[in-house]
């Protein structure tokens, strides 16, 4: 009967496309859209802030010069990766992440955590010669980031962007985009003292890649490594044990 | 080929052309002070270089009033030489970002060549120039074939091959100059996407009425797999990509998504992307090429049901496999665990039904290496989806997740099955075209099936065993209860295996090239055959005349 009905089914070619799209649509259908609706699925985080101009830019050379495809941002909820990398990741961690960088692949180790843990200096030198710091690394050199100056006079477009997907950047910060990335990489300034007062105290102001009188890339890609894991605190309050990790001789 | 078009249709093209680039110039205006300018002057290339084929033959005597009763072959020609050359660019970015990974000074210090813009080149040039191509070129010929119907447009297959090169072009031009969404096999930006929507949607209408069009009652299984691949890959594509431009000056966009819900999105989409672009569509091609080859009908059309359908409903729930342990809420993680297992049903169901289709024809496996190319892709098929499904268990992904082993998992798919059966198809299908007697050289086509198959063997091996290693030694404590090894310890077992990689990868390479100067040759020199059975649609024959399908 069933191979009948099939028979009739496959000769008809606009009933067997409407067939594939009905068995096809079911299994998204069920897993993605409960994803928007269901409260728990993103913890709440009031202190959650979001990423500063020069955070932001910083993101876009991430995401530009591909460092996903061996970075991942994602600990598991697995010990061994806790112990290594610390508190596992939360969903409301990356809820202001468009796209999300949770990555696939670690030819190098995970960085959600990263932020603070080396200094700004170690950054700029692991970035011109990741070999010069970890001499076993197979990380590809960055030096062209200290050489090229940042594309500062967009910022503002690039924010009513996200604001348009859903990132709730104020207009006072999109007025003053490029100015705040400025800032955030000239310490003592005024514009420095605005980022702070728009982003919160915890914001980093630093002269990241150690020279002030210009924004280069590296410095907006280092401000971005020292913020990751500490747009909020959530993941270090009350979240669940970590899981053992499997072992099949148990 | 131009030949092969009326003066309308030759006008025809010329319009499109013309709006085309009238899209480049807007783009390289607006995009003047970014990347995006740069590809509106690509894009704008395209047009002149098309226009000045399409004009410099505009005024040849109108073609024969009979083609229409002949099949529609030029385009699949093209598509087989595209096909060819992506894989050998998408092949020798692969071998090039491997060896960067031992030795990473092969980047040279500059930005384009560094391993994070290549390897994307890499994953596009190999998936959608090589398997696309490979996809398009095939899709069109087994349809008219078991269809007995010619193609159902006489420009749009043109307009379906060549834009979708050029959203490939603009892919990988992107990468080197740093354009990418960052969504793993979905890295073009939003033009680009945009784009590929068009000609995806000319894809489907052309495929549909072609089928309309055929004279044989029931559709062919192959059809079905070739629909599933283009109706799903759309969904997909449109889904996942959704994004919002900074503005229209800009290459760069913002996806809709974020957060947990993204990775859900674009892991649904990926695994899928595996499914209906890398099996589905491949799948199609074994349906048609095995039984041709073998000379055996396919041996179970209840199989053929049974692991379609499987295929089709299944896999859509798989994606989450992807995101086991992380912030992906727990019920979702196992739903794609528990279809993932599933699927190796109808996975092994289709694997089966082809093997068993040999029987009677092993002989044919020992003498014809293009036979055996195929059905040493049905093993590998087997192979990477059971491997695929035992990946999907949380505990074993929880070892081999973000490893190696995952890369090796791929490529035994990729390598072993995907590009193994799209051989053995070209093998076939090239002296068939060609109206040759035989492929060229029979021993070349014996070299590449052991360069291939060596290859994929060295890679796999290489990967399973820095992948394990990698995911034991990130897990191993000490007596005292602290972790054993830095990261940079397991970084350092890698390179011996990374080395091997390369060496295994390059071995696939200089195949895929021996196949480039075998197809070449045997277009060039190897003499027409008169023995080859008039191959043409039902309405082209006299009447009384017809025989059977192929």
């Amino acid at each position: 009967m069933p191979e009948l009905f099939h028979r009739k089914l496959e000769r008809t070619a606009i009933g067997f496309t409407l067939a594939i799209i009905a068995a096809a649509s079911v299994g998204g259908i069920v897993e993605i859209a409960p994803l928007f609706t269901i409260d728990e699925t993103v913890e709440e985080a009031p202190d959650l802030r979001l990423y500063t101009p020069l955070e932001l830019a910083g993101r876009n050379i991430y995401v530009r010069e591909g460092c996903y495809a061996c970075h991942s941002q994602m600990i598991r909820t697995l010990r061994d990766e806790v112990e290594r990398y610390g508190p596992y990741s939360l969903a409301v961690e990356s809820k202001y992440d468009h796209p999300m960088l949770w990555g696939s692949k670690r030819t190098g180790p995970d960085l959600a955590r990263v932020g603070g843990k080396y200094s700004d200096f170690w950054h700029v030198a692991h970035l011109t010669n990741p070999r010069d710091v970890v001499p076993e690394s197979n990380m590809p050199a960055y030096r062209f980031l200290a050489r090229a100056t940042l594309d500062t006079s967009d910022l503002g477009v690039h924010l009513e962007a996200q604001r348009a997907v859903g990132v709730p950047y104020t207009d006072e910060m999109v007025e003053n985009a490029s100015r705040d990335a400025f800032g955030q990489a000239t310490p003592d300034t005024e514009p420095a003292s605005g980022v702070v007062e728009r982003y919160g105290e915890a914001t980093q102001v630093s002269a990241f890649d150690g020279v002030t009188t210009r924004v280069t890339e590296m410095d907006a890609l280092v401000a971005y490594l020292q913020v990751l894991g500490r747009l909020t605190g959530a993941a270090f309050e009350n979240t669940a044990a970590s899981e053992e990790t499997p072992d099949p001789q148990q | 080929m131009i030949a092969q078009l009326t003066t309308s249709e030759r006008r025809q093209s010329a319009i499109i052309l013309l709006v085309l680039g009238m899209a480049g110039l807007a783009m390289a205006a607006l995009g003047r002070s970014d990347p995006l300018g740069v590809h509106g002057l690509l894009v704008i290339l395209f047009s002149v270089g098309l226009s000045y084929f399409v004009l410099s033959s505009f005024y040849e005597p109108e073609p024969e009033t009979d083609r229409l009763g002949l099949y529609y072959d030029d385009p699949i020609k093209v598509g087989i030489v595209l096909s060819m050359a992506w894989a050998v660019f998408g092949m020798f970015i692969g071998v090039w970002v491997a060896a960067q990974l031992a030795w990473p000074d092969l980047a040279f210090d500059a930005a384009w060549s560094s391993f994070g813009r290549l390897r994307p080149a890499h994953t596009t040039g190999v998936i959608f120039g090589f398997g696309g191509n490979a996809l398009i070129a095939t899709s069109f010929h087994v349809v008219q074939r078991t269809s007995r119907a010619r193609l159902a447009g006489q420009v749009s297959p043109w307009f379906v091959l060549l834009g979708f090169n050029l959203f490939c072009v603009l892919a990988v031009t992107g990468y080197f100059m740093g354009l990418t969404q960052s969504k793993e096999y979905a890295e073009p930006e939003w033009y680009a996407d945009l784009w590929l929507v068009i000609v995806w949607i000319t894809y489907f209408v052309l495929y549909l009425r072609t089928l309309a069009r055929r004279k044989e009652p029931h559709i062919y299984v192959a059809n079905w797999y070739y629909m599933a691949f283009i109706v799903v890959v759309a969904i997909l594509h449109i889904v996942n990509n959704v994004a919002v431009p900074v503005s229209l000056g800009h290459a760069k966009s913002y996806s809709v998504w974020a957060g947990v819900q993204d990775a859900m999105v674009q892991w649904w989409y990926g695994h899928n992307a595996v499914a209906f672009f890398l099996t589905a569509g491949f799948l199609a091609m074994l349906y048609y090429y095995l039984p041709i080859r073998a000379g055996r009908p396919i041996f179970s059309y209840r199989l053929s049901i049974l692991s379609f359908w499987g295929i089709t409903f299944f896999y859509m729930w798989a994606g989450s496999h992807h995101l086991h342990y992380t912030a992906l809420p727990h019920w979702v993680q196992n739903l794609g665990m528990t279809f993932s297992v599933m699927l190796l049903v109808p996975s092994w169901a289709s694997a089966g039904n082809a093997l068993l289709t040999l029987n009677g024809a092993w002989h044919k496996v020992r003498d014809d290496a293009t036979l055996r190319f195929i059905t040493v892709a049905v093993l590998f098929y087997g192979l990477s989806t059971f491997e695929g499904s035992f990946l999907a268990i949380r505990p074993v992904n929880s070892l081999s997740h973000y490893t190696d082993w995952t890369v090796g998992h791929v490529h035994a798919g990729a390598l072993g099955w995907v590009a193994l059966i799209t051989f053995g198809s070209f093998y076939t299908l090239v002296p068939t075209l060609w109206k040759r007697e035989r492929m060229y050289s029979a021993g070349l086509v014996e070299v590449h099936f052991w360069l291939a198959l060596a290859g994929t063997l060295v890679y796999v091996f290489a990967m399973w065993n820095s992948g394990i290693i990698q995911g034991l030694m990130w897990r191993t404590y000490t007596d005292d209860g602290t972790l054993a090894y830095s990261f940079i310890d397991s970084l350092l077992a890698m390179y011996p295996y990374y080395i091997a990689r390369a060496f295994g990868g390059l071995l696939f390479l200089l195949g895929a090239i021996v196949a480039c100067y075998n197809i070449w040759m045997t277009v060039r020199h190897v003499p027409l055959s008169a023995s080859r059975r008039a191959d043409i649609p039902i309405t082209g024959l006299p009447a009384g005349a017809a025989t059977p399908a192929e």
